[in-house]
């Protein structure tokens, strides 16, 4: 066990510290946040920035302490990057496809259905959009026929 | 343990706790089920960044294995319960 250098303990504390912190504030925002298409965005600032930061600062530890390059963190880092945006999406879809089957607001589609520039409107894009849904979950008869009296 | 380090590794632990102790009130407050599923996951993210600072305070290499071990279930378990309130069935 080598001792560390004093600059590398402080770059090690600081990267540790913020990584928590921005923990922190990733999760107090998913507590705070109201409705769960704002809080869904809130935890992918710990998957990114937080886990950067506390991943470098072990790596950059156990570098120092062994005659090694220990960058196998990096591994968690790379496959929280593969991850966690297909875990977000598969939730927001969820979250998106509950909500319109309970008949609650949710937010208007923004990469499809521009203004102007399409035929359909976005109530179009958007029926489109839950009957591709429906017509692939196992309550079909009862949500079709809620859409059509809608 | 070095000098800064000393002081940094229990203030890092400590807001990693809070951090999850926040993440607890969604997990049993959350009105659907898609919240308490978002919640379990931000969760499992916490607990992997916590496994990885007392890596630090222990100085043991093998909280990697850990870390990452949090990192896979945690993705595999929000998956099959995303999946499993998207299409009422895990595997078709």
């Amino acid at each position: 066990m080598n001792p560390l250098p004093l600059w590398a303990d402080i770059a090690v504390s600081v990267l540790i510290v913020f990584g928590a912190l921005v923990a922190l504030i990733g999760s107090y925002s998913l507590m705070q946040l109201r409705t769960f298409f704002e809080r869904v965005h809130a935890p992918s600032v710990i998957a990114t920035l937080g886990c950067w930061c506390v991943t470098l600062g072990t790596v950059l530890y156990f570098s120092f302490h062994s005659h090694y390059i220990a960058a196998h963190g990096i591994l968690i880092v790379v496959f929280l990057a593969l991850t966690v945006p297909i875990v977000n999406i598969f939730l927001m879809r969820t979250g998106l496809f509950r909500a319109r089957l309970a008949g609650e607001p949710v937010p208007a589609p923004l990469s499809r259905g521009g203004e102007g520039d399409r035929a359909k409107s976005k109530r179009a894009v958007q029926q489109d959009d839950f009957q591709a849904n429906v017509a692939a979950s196992p309550e079909v008869p009862a949500a079709l026929d809620a859409m059509e009296d809608s | 343990m070095s000098p800064v380090l000393a002081y940094a590794v229990p203030v890092a632990l400590f807001i990693l706790s809070l951090a999850m102790a926040f993440t607890l009130v969604p997990l049993l407050r959350g009105p659907k089920a898609q919240d308490r599923v978002l919640a379990l996951d931000c969760l499992s993210l916490d607990g992997m960044l916590l496994m990885l600072v007392l890596g630090i305070e222990q100085r043991s290499a093998n909280y990697f294995e850990a870390a990452l071990l949090i990192a896979l279930l945690g993705f595999v378990s929000s998956m099959a319960m995303a999946k499993f309130l998207l299409r009422g069935e895990v595997i078709e």
